[in-house]
């Protein structure tokens, strides 16, 4: 069965950032399956391609939400949507986060520029159940101030820590500057007993994952969220191969014991 | 499907074409074309490349005349079952705009013609079942692939004279045909005259051979063709190292060697065109001039090409070094982790049209080598 996307309207839409934008959905007609955190769709901007997007809101009811950053053809397209347009979106796929498995424990969620999107759905996963985790720990980084997606929205956040950290900033910034990994001697966690999610550019998941591995969190209790090319979502086309992985199906959520020796391999 | 196996002689086998064809099937089998043994639509089995062998060597394929008039006793040519099965274009779907904004997405349903495929060599019918598991066997199907593949009618014919660049055993193969096949042939020329022996796989094969004129297996038919399968088995020309391939892969992530093939390769992508398993695609958005109509088409790609990896920013394996790796390694390795087999069935194709002659049996023997080296 070929998979063919499924027309949903773009019922709302908020510019994050300069090249940031987040779509709302409602199905124009049947609805997809539900989508978990951390799972991916293929999205479909008309006349340009499909390119996959984790889903940053998984609300049944409100819809379904992508955060896209400009930066090429297709996520172009999708940035330029309006209130009323009409995409095909097809999924779910992949891994989720699996959150639940951190039930009574210590929570990091550690988010690099867009990777904060993916991420958001978990966060508020956490945040809704207080009393499932322990202590939930939110930190961000961004390369300046202006990339930071959805700062009013973490500055409401109760959690045990959050920190926001920028490389580049600006006249105006008071924050942390550095890397979001200097964050992590701030936060309040039992290294033992802790679940790490773990999202952003590859560098700083590396650097984020080894930095958790070596404050003692088990590596199988870091979950991260890699990215290739992809053409199908279904497994067939091979673009998404990142050593025995293919991303699409053992993917994009996977544990840090599996994907560390694969992200040491350099063009691996 | 418990028939007994028959023989058929030449006029035979072209009677099994003719019912093939008059049943509607579109018969596909090698034929002799621009220099090459082709596979390719045959209107009778006198298409056949009766009288021509082929000569094989790393980035070297002649056609040679056969004094003995053999059809099949030929190694493989450029391409594989896979351009009819999982063909290098196809549209998945087409999506319309109407005036008010509304899309309708429709996914294309493709005709599929029934598909007899005659003389379908050992390694391709290996070659043929990765595909399966590959396309078929997962969560989704490839839907084409699917339904073009369950119409398709399986011929084999049995190799009894590898070429140089063969190297089936080692892989795990054999010259004799695994089951799958609905008929699979052995062809037999001697003094007692050129006939096939044919064994039945399936209830449609032995619906066939009832249709056409043949007598049973004599002994020494059955013992001839069996002798010749087996003196196949020993005359490859090329072999792997016979060493764990999935584990030596595995350890050879940062060997020397990939920067001595990285610096003979072309990166043209050859060798994962003409490989049989090698099954990589990539799509396009093609729109007409309303602008209101857009299709996706797949087309075969290859992880020799730059924008294969392509992620913003640049590709991720930039270097020759890295995309011959990612070929190598994905074919004898990881193949086995997401597919549960190895992506190698012997057939020395990418061997012999390499333009740079760049022999994957001599590839895998050097990182053998620099393992050991490394070894304390």
């Amino acid at each position: 069965m070929t998979a063919v996307p499924v027309p949903h309207r773009v019922v709302a839409r908020r510019a994050e950032t300069a090249d940031t934008v987040t779509l709302r959905f409602e199905p124009v007609g049947p609805a997809l399956p539900d989508f978990r955190p951390g799972q991916f769709a293929m999205v479909h901007s008309f006349g340009r391609g499909e390119i996959p997007v984790s889903v940053s809101s998984v609300q049944a009811t409100g819809g379904l939400a992508h955060t896209v950053r400009s930066v090429g053809a297709v996520s172009d397209g999708l940035c330029a949507a309006r209130v009323g347009d009409v995409l095909g979106i097809r999924g779910p796929y992949g891994t989720g986060w699996e959150l639940e498995r951190a039930r009574g424990r210590d929570v990091v969620i550690v988010a690099g520029g867009i990777g904060y999107a993916p991420l958001r759905p978990l966060i508020l996963g956490a945040l809704a159940e207080p009393a499932a985790y322990r202590r939930v720990n939110v930190l961000i980084g961004a390369r300046t101030p202006g990339d930071l997606i959805a700062r009013k929205e973490v500055e409401s956040w109760a959690t045990a820590y959050t920190g926001v950290t920028v490389d580049q900033p600006d006249a105006d910034w008071r924050g942390d500057v550095g890397v979001v990994t200097q964050l992590l001697g701030r936060a309040h966690f039992d290294p033992e007993d802790t679940w790490a999610f773990v999202c952003g550019p590859e560098p700083m998941i590396r650097a984020a994952a080894r930095e958790l591995a070596h404050r003692g969190v088990r590596r199988d209790c870091i979950r991260v969220s890699l990215e290739r090319n992809m053409r199908c979502a279904t497994g067939h086309c091979g673009h998404c191969q990142l050593g025995p992985l293919l991303l699409c199906r053992t993917g994009p959520v996977v544990d840090w014991e599996c994907a560390e020796p694969l992200l040491s391999v350099r063009e691996l | 499907m418990s028939a007994a196996p028959g023989v058929l002689d030449r006029d035979g086998l072209g009677a099994l074409v003719a019912v093939l064809v008059a049943e509607g099937r579109t018969v596909v089998g090698p034929t002799v074309r621009d220099g090459a043994i082709v596979l390719a639509e045959l209107a009778s089995a006198e298409a056949l490349p009766y009288g021509w062998g082929v000569e094989l060597e790393a980035g070297r394929y002649r056609l040679v005349a056969r004094e003995d008039g053999a059809a099949f006793a030929h190694s493989a040519g450029p391409q594989s079952w896979k351009n009819f099965l999982h063909p290098s274009r196809e549209r998945l779907w087409s999506a319309d705009r109407t005036a008010e904004g509304e899309l309708t997405f429709t996914a294309h349903e493709p005709e599929v013609p029934s598909y007899a495929f005659l003389g379908v060599r050992p390694c391709d019918l290996r070659a043929i079942a990765i595909q399966d598991r590959v396309l078929t066997g997962g969560r989704y199907e490839d839907g084409g692939y699917g339904k073009r593949r369950r119409s398709a009618l399986l011929i084999a014919a049995e190799c009894t004279e590898p070429g140089a660049t063969c190297l089936c055993v080692s892989t795990g193969g054999g010259p004799a045909a695994d089951p799958g096949y609905d008929l699979a042939l052995t062809e037999v020329v001697d003094e007692d005259g050129h006939r096939f022996l044919v064994r039945v796989g399936s209830d449609e094969g032995a619906r066939l051979l009832e249709q056409v004129p043949h007598h049973g297996a004599d002994l020494v038919t059955e013992a001839t063709a069996r002798a010749s399968v087996d003196a196949a088995r020993d005359r490859m020309g090329r072999a792997l190292p016979p060493v764990d391939l999935r584990a030596l892969m595995g350890a050879s992530l940062a060997a020397k060697r990939w920067d001595d093939v990285a610096a003979r390769c072309l990166t043209c992508g050859n060798c994962t065109m003409v490989c049989p398993t090698c099954f990589c695609t990539t799509t396009e958005e093609v729109t007409d001039l309303t602008g209101d109509h857009t299709e996706r088409w797949q087309r075969w790609d290859s992880c020799f090409d730059l924008d294969f990896s392509y992620l913003h920013g640049g590709p991720v394996r930039a270097s020759a070094r890295s995309r011959y790796r990612q070929w190598l390694t994905h074919k004898l390795s990881t193949w086995h982790d997401q597919f549960g087999t190895s992506g190698c069935v012997g057939c020395g194709r990418c061997i012999a049209w390499c333009p740079a002659g760049i022999d994957i049996t001599e590839e895998v023997a050097a990182l053998d080598a620099e393992r050991g080296t490394e070894s304390p």
